[in-house]
């Protein structure tokens, strides 16, 4: 009766993309969108009065970039943390606790589920905003972008895994995004270079683990960035590596989850 | 050999309440065992230690041998649990939400057995259906249907009849009735006494986190000797004053020892010239054991005496 376990995780990362793509109208459509619309606004506004990188590219090119990787971060944060909120609060979850699934089982299946909808966003909002950028953008260095993409969003899809197993309400999530995650990357240099701040604000925004996220990615569009690509995927690497092990560590004892 | 379950000196605080206060009881493989108690007795939380939902505080639980949290992955592969809340994921279909189950336990291509499973609870029709579309009676039957995807040979189920109509109540029990034949072992709570008493060959009492009696249906309901009889009059003959187990103005209950007994009170209501104005004769039932073991709390009852 009792059958060797294959891999459950599987299931679960399947039930996981599952769910954003059955209401992929509200997960998917609607943020390339949103991003589109701050590009047409901003670009409108901004292109001819804001200088980037010396001027050697284009404010709305500029922004492409900036815009994909917060769809990305955003939409990797906000699959994982929806996602275990809605099931506590509908108590689906115990289907997800009774069968033996590991922590990492139960990691790496939501971690990789996140990523999936932030890519695929992101990769939505590239490819609509390609359409209004004046000049082609020549990507130099894509295997740089997508280390970024990916290590983002593996972070973002973690930060939503622990988001979503602390708040016990809608409320405390919307705080936890609100309060940290939204300013993490409005003030990461999304809108802007940071060379262009006072230097109070450059060196703060050095202490902002998105900035090296964003900077890393512009990076492989323009091959241009604030700070060397080396240092902020190290940066972005370890920052991965301490939190999944973190994560991992909560998960192993059961926190919130199995109380 | 051995057990299907084994609780040892189980005890689980929240705070200062001690939800379970050192439990120890063993379930044998292929038995119906019921686990009864009032509200907050701890029966839902001695099945989350089960399933590894909750941690004890100390103590252990195994299925089939396999340690809960040392061993977890065999443990809960060999148990099976329907949970009292009548939950779901709206996201699903009832045959998506059965092969969700299934492929978290890492069975692939288990669609013969849902199949099976959606007739025998009678969802065949309903298999495409969304869960939000469902009525309470069937979102029970598919939680009923979840805990068996893996046929687990443990089946734990926390109230499963909670809210589900008599006629699929009774074929809910013919099919529980059934896994149980076919060698599952069944570990059952429930409010409805008649339920237990049909259905449960042994039986746990908890209260207030204790197991305060632990045996086989038949033994329990000998606990309560007999008959007993209420008795409208205006008194009891002296004689017969003993026997009396609760009075309610003119309204006495009597306990009988059996049938002949009846001859001998009927005798003395008459010699003490006593007008009966109503009588009734009442079998014990395991209400009557119940409602006499939760109100007369004698001392804990500790160990495993299986």
């Amino acid at each position: 009766m009792i059958r060797v376990a294959g891999a459950g995780w599987l299931t679960l990362l399947y039930k996981e993309l599952l769910r954003f793509w059955k209401v992929a109208f509200q997960t998917i459509l609607a943020p390339v969108i949103t991003s589109l619309l701050y590009l047409l606004i901003f670009s409108h506004v901004l292109e001819s009065r804001v200088s980037v990188f010396g001027g050697q590219i284009g404010y709305t090119a500029f922004l492409v970039p900036g815009l994909v990787m917060m769809s990305v971060l955003q939409n990797a944060f906000a699959n994982t943390s929806s996602s275990v909120i809605q099931s506590k609060i509908n108590g689906s979850l115990i289907f997800m606790l009774l069968p033996p699934l590991s922590p990492a089982d139960f990691f790496v299946a939501y971690v990789l589920g996140a990523m999936a909808r932030g890519l695929v966003v992101g990769f939505g909002v590239f490819v609509v905003t390609l359409f209004f950028v004046p000049t082609p953008i020549a990507m130099p260095h894509p295997f740089w972008a997508l280390a970024f993409a990916l290590l983002g969003s593996a972070i973002l899809g973690t930060l939503g895994l622990v988001g979503g197993i602390w708040a016990e309400k809608f409320d405390q999530l919307a705080a936890f995004q609100n309060f940290l995650i939204t300013p993490l990357t409005f003030l990461s240099g999304v809108f802007y270079s940071i060379h262009s701040l006072p230097p109070f604000w450059q060196r703060l925004s050095h202490l902002n683990p998105f900035f090296y996220m964003i900077d890393g990615f512009r990076y492989g569009f323009f091959g241009l960035s604030d700070v060397p690509p080396a240092l902020s995927l190290g940066i972005v690497a370890g920052s991965a590596f301490l939190l999944a092990l973190v994560t991992l560590a909560l998960l192993r004892r059961g926190w919130k989850l199995r109380p | 050999m051995s057990h299907a379950v084994e609780i040892t000196n189980v005890v689980r605080c929240f705070g200062s309440v001690r939800a379970l206060a050192g439990i120890s009881l063993a379930v044998e493989e292929g038995e119906f065992f019921g686990l009864l108690g009032p509200n907050g007795a701890g029966k839902t939380t001695l099945i989350s230690v089960l399933a590894g939902l909750t941690r004890a505080d100390s103590g252990t639980a195994r299925v089939l041998g396999h340690d809960v949290i040392a061993d977890y992955r065999k443990a809960r592969r060999a148990l099976g649990v329907v949970p009292q809340e009548l939950v779901f994921d709206p996201f699903f279909s009832v045959r998506e939400t059965l092969e969700i189950q299934s492929g978290y336990f890492g069975i692939r291509n288990n669609g013969a057995w849902i199949d099976e499973i959606l007739h025998h609870l009678d969802l065949t029709a309903k298999a495409d259906a969304n869960m939000r579309s469902l009525s309470g009676g069937m979102k029970r039957r598919v939680l009923v249907g979840q805990a068996l995807v893996h046929k687990p040979p443990v089946i734990v189920l926390d109230e499963p009849t909670a809210g589900v109509d008599v006629e699929l109540r009774q074929n809910l029990w013919a099919f529980i009735r059934k896994l149980n034949r076919d060698g599952h072992t069944i570990i059952l709570t429930t409010h409805y006494l008649e339920e237990a008493e049909a259905l449960c060959g042994r039986i746990a009492m908890l209260k207030a986190g204790r197991v305060v009696a632990l045996d086989t249906t038949k033994n329990l309901l000998a606990r309560v000797a007999g008959l007993t009889v209420r008795l409208v009059a205006d008194r009891v003959p002296v004689a017969w004053q003993a026997r009396v187990q609760s009075r309610d103005a003119h309204v006495f209950v009597l306990g009988l020892d059996r049938y002949a007994d009846l001859e001998s009170l009927l005798a003395a209501l008459r010699i003490d010239g006593i007008a009966i104005d109503e009588l009734a004769l009442q079998e014990t039932d395991l209400e009557q054991v119940f409602l006499r073991i939760m109100g007369a709390a004698p001392p804990p009852v500790a160990g495993a005496a299986s």
